[in-house]
């Protein structure tokens, strides 16, 4: 479980990032963080692994302190994959790119090669094991990045915009993935912008502003907010803008899912023949 | 008229075991908003490095077939010549920015053009304002978010006033509603100063309706190109992994059902459904 008690942070040029941040995150949770840039989104989420540590108050992580653990031991409970992935990245081939954290952790020779492997099936790389990941496309990296870090399973995991550069069929596969981590009891807490991507996994939403959480809910009630959603820089998906949009006709306000809007709209119609 | 145009294009990274982009021909009409999408890797990138001869001038390798942009020959004029026609923003800001202030990184096409300081001074304003960067002008790219050091990106291709802007996922940093007015501004450009803008895309949600003409992707060959609203709504679009716009998804499912009488003309964002369904509940 991840618990964060009322912290602050202020980086050394002075600019207050997170004010008065509590928040708890429960084991086998999914949580999406969402808001407009500079909100401080990815401050708060560098907590949760120790990379940064709060300026007041505390974290913990099972119940232990971040600030009394090295940042190297959470990550192997913790592990946080990167916005852009070129601030992660530096092997000269993918396979040597997703073995090199497992061979830190210590790892023996053949487990390393069995879950380099798997990592590599799981996010479509294998025909790239031996490619420098420079020479991938941006979205390929990007999964080059997330399989580096899904190679030594840790417990939380921390995507930072993981949707970036990837195209439906990947964001299926992803989100199939994770919805596979979460039946396992893992943590997935993921920073995004994509409202069609949150729309369809459906998880805890947790929406900032100014450092600060200002709402915190599920996505079918967050998302279809205006209100709220405005404050923070976010469009609402399209299937609850249509639903925005017919406000008038007094249908149900909380769906973001199509197949949910079409029951309810035929609902309506057979409503109306009667 | 084309302002670009490729017939049988094919062209492989230096090292390359297979071509990035087969056989490409297509025909990108002056004033047109084009938008091109595909499965991540399919070859998107490496069309638009060639919209601005990035590909072969920088990165070499080899390329077959042709390409005429505003008219140019690109294996036959040099990357300068044709900045005055093409800008690129790139996926990655990063690769883009260098300068020590925001303002010089905008500036910078500029001065290379030799645009007298005045011009220069309201060109550069003019592009800080419209991508919502001014008040970032003294400050150092590096130091930026990636958001803002997107919007940095575009303002300096902007200043430069192109009559061809290429975008490569533009604002995959940004939030939603920052993403949103950025390609209201492009679309602005497009209608009002007829600039032809060419922007890669996976987010269909956020941009199927600025499009004239979508082009799509697979595995370096074009697969389906035309009217927008015909292909977003086509079985192969679907199949090949396309992110149908939600709004688009809902009218083709409620099409199944023939209670649903919705009307005949495709819709790509939520008030374009919005409006139909009202027709229909009402009737």
């Amino acid at each position: 479980m991840i618990e964060v008690k009322d912290i602050r942070f202020t980086y050394p040029n002075g600019v207050e990032a997170l004010k008065h941040v509590s928040l708890r995150i429960k084991n086998g949770e999914f949580a999406a963080i969402m808001g407009e840039n500079g909100a401080g989104k990815t401050t708060l989420v560098k907590h949760f692994n120790g990379l940064l540590k709060p300026t007041s108050g505390s974290v913990l992580v099972d119940g232990v302190d971040t600030r009394k653990v090295s940042v190297a031991t959470q990550a192997r409970k913790v592990g946080f994959v990167f916005q852009n992935p070129d601030h992660q990245l530096f092997s000269e081939t993918v396979e040597e790119e997703i073995a090199f954290a497992l061979k830190n952790f210590g790892f023996k020779e053949t487990v390393t090669k069995r879950r380099v492997t798997w990592a590599l099936n799981l996010l479509g790389l294998a025909q790239y094991r031996k490619t420098s990941p420079f020479m991938l496309s941006g979205g390929e990296r990007k999964r080059v990045a997330l399989a580096s870090v899904l190679a030594w399973n840790p417990k939380i995991l921390i995507l930072d915009e993981p949707t970036i550069g990837q195209d439906y069929q990947q964001k299926e596969k992803l989100r199939q993935f994770i919805l596979q981590m979460k039946a396992q009891r893992k943590t997935i807490i993921i920073v995004t912008h994509d409202v069609e991507f949150v729309a369809e996994c459906n998880p805890r939403v947790l929406l900032m502003r100014e450092g600060r959480i200002v709402a915190d809910g599920e996505a079918r009630k967050v998302l279809t907010n205006p209100q709220v959603l405005t404050q923070a820089s976010i469009v609402p998906p399209q299937i609850a803008q249509i639903f925005i949009h017919l406000s008038d006709l007094e249908l149900p306000k909380d769906i973001i899912d199509v197949y949910e809007a079409r029951q309810t709209l035929l609902n309506v119609l057979e409503r109306q023949v009667k | 008229m084309a302002i670009i145009e490729t017939k049988n294009l094919t062209y492989t990274y230096p090292g390359g075991t297979k071509p990035s982009i087969r056989d490409v021909s297509i025909k990108i009409e002056k004033g047109d908003f084009v938008l091109i999408t595909g499965p991540s890797g399919c070859g998107k990138t490496t069309l638009c490095r060639c919209f601005n001869g990035l590909i072969p001038h920088f990165y070499q390798g080899e390329m077959k077939g042709e390409i005429t942009v505003a008219g140019l020959n690109i294996v036959k004029h040099e990357i300068s010549e044709l900045a005055r026609q093409v800008g690129l923003v790139f996926q990655n800001p990063e690769n883009q920015l260098f300068a020590l202030s925001v303002e010089k990184d905008v500036a910078f096409g500029l001065e290379n053009l030799g645009v007298p300081r005045e011009e220069m001074r309201k060109r550069v304003d003019w592009a800080l304002n419209l991508t919502g960067t001014y008040g970032l002008r003294e400050r150092a790219p590096h130091e930026l978010s990636g958001g803002q050091q997107q919007r940095v990106a575009i303002a300096s291709v902007l200043a430069m006033q192109p009559e061809i802007i290429v975008l490569d996922e533009p604002t995959s940093f940004l939030d939603p509603l920052g993403a949103r007015k950025i390609f209201e501004v492009i679309y602005e450009l497009k209608q009002k100063l007829g600039v032809t803008i060419v922007l890669v895309e996976h987010r269909l949600d956020l941009t199927a309706r600025y499009a004239d003409h979508i082009v799509i992707i697979d595995e370096g060959k074009v697969v389906l190109d035309g009217q927008p609203r015909k292909i977003l709504s086509s079985e192969e679009a679907r199949l090949i992994g396309v992110g149908i716009p939600k709004a688009t998804r809902l009218y083709q499912l409620l099409q199944k059902d023939e209670r649903m009488k919705l009307g005949n003309t495709i819709p790509l964002c939520s008030d374009e459904m919005a409006t139909m369904l009202r027709e229909a509940l009402r009737n």
